[in-house]
């Protein structure tokens, strides 16, 4: 039995690190920018078949540090054509925007990639067990978590202190100010987009290694994230970290008791913080509500 | 001088407005006789009627009061599966089946509407997409009722009882669109009305300046809440007019990306229209089934008529046909 929550848990874990690296590239640009993106899942897999085909010429740790650059400039660009055009106006537009370009983005990879599953690779070292024992964790899944604690210190040390970052947070404050002090905001947000989508194009390398690669493998994770980002409170960063997090770890140990549920009591966990604490756990008062 | 001009340039507007009226329901009354001189099938007409009736639901909401709900597939299936659940389990009554819909899918938008009404702005649609997909996620789990993934089949619409009469709406196309047009004539009249009383024009003041409606004493959540609930009850009864017209309700029709569809129907054809939603929903529709005839990459057109409309064309068809008379 103890084993049996001891690796629902080190799932729920490993799970919930993914929910977070996504959920955290959402709210950067949602707390920023004022938009959904809905095509976050399809930058989650771009970076994955960035990698898949990154990982013949210059290898997995290659693949593991460009495909998320890659897709980091490729949100950038989409960014600078077309998601900045809609800033100023009902919020109705971003939100259809960025879900066309679901749509596109998914098909596009189908088009190039098929429609079938495809495998990363990953260092033969890394696919064995840790040990008998714990036969159930690979090294591969270690080396995730560890990839997710470094990649989320590193944006909250980025946020923290250095310039880019401290205007990051201070134009999640109040952006006009922001603007009125002489930083070029449009650029900034821009800036922020590409960030976000790094994370979630970093999610997209270590989730094909783990469960490989198809056009719609994103659009599982999209969902959970929104409802980290409610869970956690809109506007707080560490919040998202928190709600993805116990979202992941709540859901499987749910799948011990009732397998079937295990989706569910994510949106029951929303539920209740909703009607008990509206503005999330860690979020602040009145933030776009 | 000038009071005369305005009453002659009043009543030409409301002259335009009767024809068009006039207009639209001569079209739709007329569909079985031109659409199969197009190549059109009368299910098409029907898809469109459906779809249509639940854009212009949720345009209650979008264009009427100014909150965006991005998750109404939820109601819209609903609707689908409580009528689908209503003809195969309780009684092969085509009336107590829309009923139930209607209660299924509305009974729980008020419900999730009590969590939902404090939202604002783009968290508002965050929330209501979550609560959507958790309907989503029971019809596709609760495999002995629902029929999972495969969604819910053996069960079919059954024959009209008008005491004198019998309508045979199960193999007759034709007399099941007209049922459609009837059922869909009956929604949109009561929107209408809804609209034009003191209630809608409460929601538009809500709209336009909600700080000032708030000190104006009127009661904020309640009207949004309200407003939240009859779209959400007018959006399952299309569901449940869906299910009818396929035999079939599929958790699809629950997913978020049928949202998505529904809000794009509405801005296409104009969301600050009465009818605007019923046109972008035409041309949605037929667009959408000519394309997937055409192309197995159809997603990607859907995709691009989704940017080519944000980018180019936000006000909708109507909306650019309204600002060219200056109206």
């Amino acid at each position: 039995m103890l084993q049996v929550i001891l690796f629902n848990v080190t799932n729920g874990l490993i799970i919930g690190a993914f929910y977070v690296l996504m959920a955290l590239g959402l709210s950067l640009i949602l707390n920023l920018s004022n938009v959904i993106n809905f095509a976050h899942g399809n930058f989650l897999a771009l970076g994955g078949y960035f990698a898949f085909m990154l990982t013949p010429a210059i290898g997995f740790w290659g693949a593991l540090l460009v495909a998320p650059l890659a897709t980091a400039l490729l949100g950038f660009i989409i960014e600078r054509l077309m998601i900045r055009r809609v800033y100023n106006r009902d919020p109705v537009y971003s939100l259809l925007l960025t879900f066309g370009l679901a749509f596109i983005m998914q098909d596009v990879c189908r088009y190039i990639w098929g429609p079938n599953g495809l495998p990363l690779g990953v260092p033969d070292a890394m696919s064995a067990p840790v040990s008998d024992q714990l036969f159930f964790i690979t090294w591969y899944r270690i080396f995730n978590v560890a990839v997710v604690i470094v990649a989320v210190s590193g944006l909250f040390a980025f946020l923290r202190f250095t310039r880019v970052g401290v205007r990051i947070r201070a134009g999640t404050l109040d952006l006009e100010m922001v603007s009125a002090l002489g930083v070029n905001v449009s650029m900034l947000r821009s800036f922020n987009f590409g960030l976000g989508c790094l994370l979630a194009g970093l999610a997209g390398v270590l989730a094909a290694g783990q469960i490989g690669l198809n056009p719609n493998m994103g659009d599982d994770l999209l969902m959970p994230s929104f409802i980290a980002i409610i869970v956690g409170g809109v506007g707080s960063l560490t919040g998202t970290l928190v709600g993805g997090l116990l979202i992941g770890v709540a859901a499987a140990l749910t799948t011990i008791v009732w397998p079937a549920a295990s989706e569910a009591v994510i949106y029951v966990i929303m539920a209740v913080v909703l009607v008990l604490r509206p503005r999330g756990l860690m979020g602040e008062e009145g933030m776009l509500s | 001088m000038s009071g005369t001009a305005t009453v002659t340039l009043g009543s030409r507007r409301i002259d335009r407005r009767w024809l068009q009226l006039l207009a639209i329901w001569v079209v739709l009354l007329a569909v079985p006789f031109w659409l199969p001189l197009l190549g059109g099938y009368t299910a098409l007409a029907g898809r469109v009627l459906v779809l249509g009736l639940a854009a212009m639901s949720f345009n209650i909401l979008l264009g009427f009061t100014g909150v965006m709900s991005f998750g109404h597939a939820a109601y819209f299936g609903l609707g689908a599966y409580g009528a689908g659940l209503t003809l195969k389990f309780l009684a092969a009554s085509t009336p107590l089946a829309m009923l139930m819909g209607v209660l299924l899918g509305g009974g729980l938008g008020a419900l999730f509407g009590l969590l939902i009404v404090r939202r604002r702005g783009v968290y508002f649609a965050m929330v209501t997409v979550a609560f959507g997909q958790v309907a989503f996620y029971v019809a596709y789990s609760w495999n002995d009722l629902t029929g999972g993934y495969d969604g819910l089949r053996g069960f079919s619409r059954a024959p009209l009882h008008l005491g004198l009469t019998t309508i045979d709406i199960t193999n007759n196309s034709t007399a099941f669109y007209y049922f459609l047009l009837v059922v869909f004539a009956v929604a949109v009249g009561l929107q209408a009305l809804l609209l034009a009383s003191p209630f809608g024009r409460t929601l538009l003041a809500i709209r336009e300046n909600e700080r000032r409606a708030r000190f104006l004493g009127i009661p904020i959540e309640r009207h949004i809440w309200l407003s939240f609930t009859i779209s959400c009850c007018f959006t399952a009864l299309a569901g449940a007019l869906y299910a009818l017209l396929n035999n079939f309700a599929d958790p699809m029709g629950l997913h978020y990306s049928l949202s998505g569809e529904i809000v794009i129907m509405t801005v296409m054809g104009g969301m600050r229209a009465f009818w605007g939603p019923l046109l972008g929903a035409a041309v949605f529709v037929v667009l959408q089934d000519y394309i997937s005839s055409m192309t197995v990459n159809w997603m990607s057109f859907i995709g691009l008529i989704f940017v080519l409309v944000v980018l180019f064309f936000p006000r909708g068809l109507l909306g650019m046909l309204q600002r060219r008379d200056g109206a």
